[in-house]
């Protein structure tokens, strides 16, 4: 099967499954039961649709398989059976009920790895396999997630639906922490990563899909930005060998200006919601550097300020080493190393804390310094493209 | 659906407690009443424990009966309490544990059957 026939059938299963799986838990009202038979409609169309073709009507497809086996497997469940047999479909084609599909999934009393495990099989139709594969743990780790997860939801009663007003905010940044934490996987993952950018798109599968379903939630398009902005500069992040180029050194004619035009547009949008959040923050960071003709004309002012706001709104060391890291071009390596290692305490396990201490230290001269903390920072990180990048700079040294 | 409620004190809870002044401590007793009495409807019963050093565990997994002295967990937190509470759904018990007024934690376990 050609990468375009596997992108195209990889596409058509995202846009179908969540719909067939939120339909199918209405209709019987059994999480568990209708995520199973979405599952095997979805494993199905992977064996019959490469040869076959994809049908015209997708999601009829799905639907006919799934119900076929839901009537066959329910078998000892009347009730579920019934509702399955004088089902019509589609059944109520004017709502999108896949909001509470993802509440579900991302519901706070799951654990975080069966959250991002669920939300890519039910919400985006992945396979137990598929997930496997793009987190690389055996795949009897994910099945065992899934059905304990699911175990969870029926045991524990965890409700399949929108949550309240009062509980809104909080419900909401636990699904944006999911999709946040999925495309940082494909984005930059901390292990080797087969080839392929399936999990990029599911995360901005993902993130669309919410902007559609919530458009008046700023940190929902803030994310949605973040995401497209970063894939706008994808084709520039990487040598032909799979090793990062760094941003001073990116080709930017290679950025996607479009997408970035269009990213922007969509922060500008958020912000006109005057509810600012992280996402927006880190988004508008991102459009800084996005915008900027070259390096040497980023508007480092701006991205100093846009870290410091960051920070006011959520205290954390990772933030305050990037305001370090953009204070260097505003006022200096000297100024911006003591700001860096104020941090020491705290972020000594972390590679980029040595990286960063690495170039500083390189910047005022002192290499022995530099070659040690680039040393620290390679035994740190387990990403492939970053260990070779610090590796050359340690032989460079 | 019926949950327990099982409420858990902290060292750190027990000592905040005890430097309390009478009055201090009524107050914190009166919301613990509040919250009881505001949750009534969804509230089947609740029982209070006395503290882990009046417990006594029993096992009976090693032959003959093994009688010991204190809780069968010795941890940093320890069961103070339960209430038994009949609500719609896990949201439901969420949103009502997070109002609860005193010990800092409370486990929620759905009643099987």
């Amino acid at each position: 099967m050609s990468q375009a026939t596997q992108d195209e059938l990889a596409r058509v299963v995202r846009e179908h499954a969540g719909r067939l799986a939120a339909s199918l838990v209405s209709l019987i009202g059994d999480f568990p039961a209708a995520e199973d038979l979405v599952q095997d409609a979805i494993e199905a169309a992977l064996s019959h649709w490469p040869n076959e073709g994809i049908p015209s009507n997708p999601d009829g497809w799905l639907y006919t398989v799934a119900r076929r086996r839901g009537l066959d497997v329910l078998r000892r469940n009347a009730r579920h059976r019934d509702k399955l047999a004088i089902a019509a479909w589609p059944p109520r084609p004017e709502s999108d009920d896949r909001l509470r599909l993802i509440f579900t999934c991302c519901h706070p009393a799951l654990p975080r790895s069966a959250q991002i495990a669920l939300t890519l099989r039910v919400v985006c139709g992945l396979t137990t396999a598929q997930i496997a594969k793009a987190f690389l743990i055996p795949e009897t780790t994910v099945a065992q997630r899934i059905t304990r997860a699911k175990r969870k939801i029926s045991d524990a009663g965890i409700p399949y639906r929108v949550p309240d007003a009062d509980e809104w905010g909080a419900r909401l940044s636990e699904v944006l922490t999911v999709v946040y934490l999925l495309f940082n996987e494909a984005y930059l993952p901390s292990t080797p990563q087969p080839a392929g950018d399936n999990l990029a798109e599911d995360a901005d599968f993902l993130a669309t899909l919410l902007s559609g379903l919530m458009p008046a939630e700023p940190e929902v398009l803030g994310l949605l930005a973040l995401i497209r902005l970063h894939r706008a500069r994808a084709a520039a992040r990487f040598t032909a060998h799979g090793e990062i180029i760094q941003l001073p050194h990116q080709d930017r004619a290679l950025w996607d200006h479009d997408a970035i035009a269009e990213a922007t547009r969509l922060l500008a949008k958020a912000a006109g919601l005057r509810r600012p959040g992280p996402y927006q923050l880190q988004a508008a960071i991102v459009a800084v550097h996005a915008e900027a003709p070259s390096f040497a004309d980023t508007d480092w002012q701006q991205i100093v300020l846009l870290y410091t706001m960051l920070d006011g709104l959520n205290p954390s060391p990772v933030t305050k080493l990037h305001r370090a890291i953009a204070l260097r071009y505003v006022v200096g390596p000297e100024e911006a190393l003591s700001e860096v290692d104020l941090l020491g305490g705290v972020l000594d396990g972390y590679h980029l804390w040595h990286a960063t201490r690495a170039e500083l230290l390189r910047d005022l001269g002192h290499g022995e310094r530099a070659r040690e903390a680039d040393e620290r920072a390679l035994r740190l990180t387990a990403n492939p493209a970053e260990q070779s990048l610090l590796r050359q700079r340690i032989s460079w040294a | 659906m019926k949950y327990v409620l099982m409420f858990a004190d902290t060292e750190q809870y027990a000592a905040d407690l005890a430097t309390m002044d009478e009055a201090e401590r009524e107050r914190a007793y009166a919301r613990v009443r509040q919250w009881f009495a505001d949750n009534a409807g969804r509230i089947r019963g609740h029982v209070h424990l006395m503290p882990p050093h009046s417990a006594t565990t029993v096992r009976l997994d090693r032959g003959e009966p093994v009688v010991t002295d204190g809780p069968f967990v010795e941890g940093k937190e320890v069961i103070s309490g339960f209430a038994e509470i009949d609500v719609a759904d896990l949201d439901e018990a969420l949103r009502l544990v997070k109002t609860w007024p005193a010990c800092p934690v409370v486990e929620i376990r759905p009643v099987a059957g």
